[in-house]
């Protein structure tokens, strides 16, 4: 098939950046997307001009590096699917295509179709974990997990940190990715604990970092390619709110002995 | 320079325990004096990174992927062993280490191996802690199934996403430790050089993918995480980034590298559409215990597989090795198939395939409870080919998938040089000529949580390491050369892509370095690889700046090293007169056609070392001795 390409070319993050078009023929309905900018980036090199840039890495879905919006779309036209696995198939000939970046004030652009989207690793960071040095584990069947709680958890565990949820929302909200590892590790005893401060704590880090807040829209839902759920983002709130009644200042613990 | 493998004597069960004892320790006030560089944030790379930090080390970790949780681990899908014995069907910590041992065809240490399967248990019960969602049993309690090459089921999942949820547990805590200032991250950021300074490794060299800039770390101790080389071939089921820069740098600055050759091909990857092509993708091996593997008997058959009766299919494993079927393991399942497609019943429109086929399971066990095992996969299949496992049986074909290889270590994972740890698959342990499946998972957790806390600590504690600065004249040296080389590369402005030579080489590879090996093929092999690398650095064109996001940049400095690389490993291939585990020279094999190993000769670890650019690499041989699992020819029938 024959391809009309509009891509974003932003060449650093002090650019403005704009769209450029691009024509590309024998595009194969087996070809993946990336492997389709592949071909026109061997094009355009031979050509003597510089490649697009764009993340990608495993190539099947699970990294989560990879990502960009397709005519509007956040990772194309196919649900529950990254474009590492949008297969050109889903395309028809004559197609005309336009690429952008995500596009959120969280995910600065550092070139092409590249965001910087460290910030989902700093809302990680302020709490999205248990808190356990290595070693000093019980044994795995010590504490029995009821299976449904164990699947629920494992498909909100299940995020691959795209950002596809936040380019897809209006508002540019980090809930869905900040409520699915708050879901992940407050449906496991294992996570309960640090249930109510973890959600505290990563929900104020996605407010630090520039994200926008949820008004239940389900954009982010819609594209995600690992269906996790908005009923997630209930889950986040009553902890955090939950969380927020409770909350009270650390005591310190010197003195003892 | 002899090498010590630095393996304990004794009991094999207590030389783990007495090795730890002996081990000298530092105290908790001066591990923040000390700094320790990590480089990959994998499973092996994250795990150590977090676990020394929480020791309190002061830990700089370095990846080349936007963010930490993007290791290539992340895609490993089907499980992580441990002898748990949860099951109660006969397994134990000696089974697992026996089963490894011969998994391997008899080429990795027996202590390293013993350590692997005893620490496996920790390693369960500390993901489990973190709140990795293992699948469950009703009860509550972790659930278990089988994978090639064992008879009881000691593999733990978390569906069809292991990898991805046991590395979400090894970042969380590194995450942890990156927000509580004890680990600084360097994500986007990659090594091109080791610093050596009187004999011990010093520092890296690295390069911020976004801005460009070339800078040097110091350290004490550096410990590399880097994983597999198996881009070598282009075509893997690696992730795209993945390379072999790292431990190649490092082989280049005097760190041997032991078995180059021993690569592992996946029996169950989907197979190649087209030119265009730029990567394989993996079915999990699990889908071999509910899918049976099958070839039309008659060569040429060009009918659809549902027209095929049952009387004239050959479901040639389960013929070949009636006890273990279509669980043998990975190295007899993908000779196996090629062998059928080398004698014309291979399947689908390249005759480069073979069926995995589910109909039996539907029937016997209902479409829903395959959808509840197997449903993301098969998914995953449709929408890359666009044909249903439910309707047709999949097409299936090897694809390289894993190295054994990697730089040599000893017993404490330390290579060649001082001070320089090497983790998970970068190294060259446990896994000899084979790795068994659902066992990477394993190694490089144990190596990242159980391993490098005690053997680092013994190193810097028995050490003495001079205080160096960024002015010393070998660290100058050696950042002046990586920024000489990007240079270079920039300049050359040739006709090819770097791609174009990546692909070039995978070919090179795949022909005769790949499931079918021999020493006059291997040898033209070297001798292409070496034109191709001298015709790459005068005609390679790679466009844009130095100071800038530059992917073709980036390509062009791994594939430089992968066409070294390349021919190191026809040159350890054509070593090799036998056969063993996934490397099988056609010159040595049983009249059945299995792998003939030569233990009289080649019961050793090839350590290659560096002798200088244009000079042939220097082999030593580590012996292996078994004292536990005797040799024997390797029969899953």
């Amino acid at each position: 098939m024959r391809l009309t390409l509009h891509i974003w070319r932003q060449k650093s993050p002090s650019d403005k950046g704009r769209m450029v078009p691009y024509k590309l023929d024998n595009v194969s309905e087996h070809m993946s997307f990336l492997e389709m900018l592949d071909v026109l980036n061997e094009q355009l090199i031979g050509k003597g001009q510089e490649p697009i840039a764009f993340d990608h890495d495993c190539r099947e879905g699970i990294c989560g590096s990879c990502g960009f919006v397709i005519n509007g779309v956040a990772h194309g036209p196919r649900r529950g699917t990254t474009v590492c696995q949008l297969h050109m198939r889903s395309f028809n000939d004559n197609d005309e295509l336009f690429l952008e970046p995500w596009r959120a004030a969280a995910f600065p652009v550092l070139k092409d179709l590249v965001v910087d989207r460290s910030s989902f690793d700093r809302i990680i960071g302020a709490g999205g974990y248990i808190s356990l040095p290595t070693g000093s584990a019980p044994d795995g069947n010590a504490i029995p997990v009821p299976k449904g709680d164990s699947d629920m958890a494992m498909s909100a565990a299940a995020c691959i940190g795209c950002g596809a949820c936040v380019a897809a929302c209006p508002n540019a909200s980090a809930s869905l990715f900040t409520a699915a590892k708050i879901s992940h590790l407050g449906l496991l005893p294992q996570g309960q604990p640090e249930r109510h401060s973890r959600a505290l704590n990563m929900v104020a880090q996605a407010d630090r970092e520039g994200f926008g807040n949820c008004s239940n829209i389900g954009e982010c839902e819609a594209v995600c390619p690992k269906g996790i759920q908005l009923e997630n983002i209930a889950r986040m709130n009553r902890d955090y709110l939950i969380g927020a009644a409770l909350y009270r200042e650390p005591q310190s613990e010197a003195g003892a002995g | 320079m002899p090498l010590h493998s630095r393996t304990p004597t004794g009991p094999i069960e207590k030389r783990w325990e007495n090795t730890k004892f002996e081990m000298k320790l530092v105290n908790p006030a001066n591990k923040r004096k000390y700094n320790v560089l990590v480089v990959g944030s994998g499973l092996a790379g994250g795990s150590a990174a977090a676990t020394l930090a929480e020791l309190g080390y002061n830990v700089k970790c370095f990846c080349f992927q936007d963010s930490p949780r993007r290791a290539h681990s992340i895609a490993a899908q089907g499980g992580i062993n441990a002898a748990k014995n949860y099951q109660n069907d006969g397994d134990s910590i000696y089974r697992l280490f026996y089963d490894t041992v011969k998994g391997g065809d008899f080429r990795a240490r027996e202590s390293n191996v013993y350590r692997l399967a005893e620490i496996s248990v920790n390693i369960i019960d500390q993901a489990v802690a973190q709140g990795v969602p293992f699948a469950r049993e009703y009860g509550g309690t972790l659930a278990n199934r089988s994978f090639g090459g064992a008879q009881v089921s000691r593999t733990f999942y978390a569906r069809g996403q292991t990898g991805q949820q046991l590395l979400l547990g090894a970042y969380q805590a590194l995450e942890r430790q990156i927000g509580a200032g004890r680990v600084k991250m360097y994500p986007r950021t990659e090594m091109l050089d080791l610093i050596v300074i009187d004999g011990k490794a010093r520092g890296i060299v690295t390069r911020n993918l976004v801005t460009g800039r070339i800078d040097v770390h110091i350290a004490d101790a550096v410990i590399l995480a880097t994983g597999g080389y198996g881009n070598v071939f282009y075509l893997s089921t690696n992730a795209k980034g993945s390379n072999v820069t790292a431990g190649w740098r490092a082989y280049k600055r005097g760190a041997y590298f032991g078995n180059p050759c021993f690569t592992q091909i996946h029996p169950t990857c989907i197979p190649v559409s087209g030119d265009y092509q730029s990567k394989l993708t993996l079915m999990s091996e699990s889908l071999r215990n509910d899918g049976r593997i099958w070839v039309p008997k008659m060569p040429g058959d060009t009918r659809k597989p549902q027209q095929i009766p049952e009387a004239e299919r050959d479901y040639y494993l389960e013929r070949m090795y009636p006890s273990f079927g279509n669980l043998v393991p990975r190295d007899v399942a993908s000779r196996a198939a090629k062998r059928m497609c080398d004698e014309g019943r291979g399947v689908g429109p390249t005759g480069l395939g073979v069926y995995l086929d589910f109909g039996a399971s539907m029937e016997r066990l209902g479409r829903q409870a395959i959808t509840e095992r197997y449903g993301n996969l098969f998914e995953m299949y449709e929408r890359i080919t666009g044909e249903s496992p439910y309707e047709v049986p999949m097409r299936i074909f090897p694809a390289v998938h894993y190295t054994m290889g990697g730089v040599w270590v000893d017993y404490h994972l330390m290579s060649t040089v001082p001070g320089l740890f090497v983790l998970g698959e970068a190294n060259f342990s446990d896994h000899g000529a084979n790795r068994l499946g659902a066992s990477a998972l394993m190694q490089g957790l144990a190596d990242g949580y159980f391993v490098i806390p005690y053997t680092l600590g013994n190193y810097l504690a028995s050490n003495p390491i001079e205080k160096i600065s960024e002015d010393h004249p070998l660290v100058k040296a050696a950042k002046e050369e990586v920024n000489n080389r990007v240079k270079k590369l920039l300049s050359i402005n040739g006709a090819r892509t770097v791609d174009s030579y990546h692909r070039e080489l995978g070919k090179i590879m795949w022909d005769h370095c790949g499931m079918a090996r021999n020493a006059k093929d291997l040898l033209e092999a070297a001798a292409k690889i070496r034109a191709l690398k001298a015709e790459f650095w005068t005609n390679v064109n790679v466009l844009g700046d130095a100071a800038d996001l530059n992917q073709s940049l980036e390509k062009a400095g791994r594939v430089a090293d992968f066409l070294e690389l390349g021919e190191l490993m026809c040159i350890d291939a054509a070593d090799r007169h036998e056969s063993c585990g996934g490397h099988f020279r056609e010159e040595h094999q049983t009249p059945e056609g299995e792998a003939m190993r030569d233990d009289e000769h080649y019961a050793y670890a090839a350590a290659w070392e560096y002798k200088g650019e244009d000079k042939p690499a220097a082999l030593h041989k580590e012996e292996l001795t078994f004292e536990y699992v005797k040799p024997s020819q390797r029969s899953y029938k």
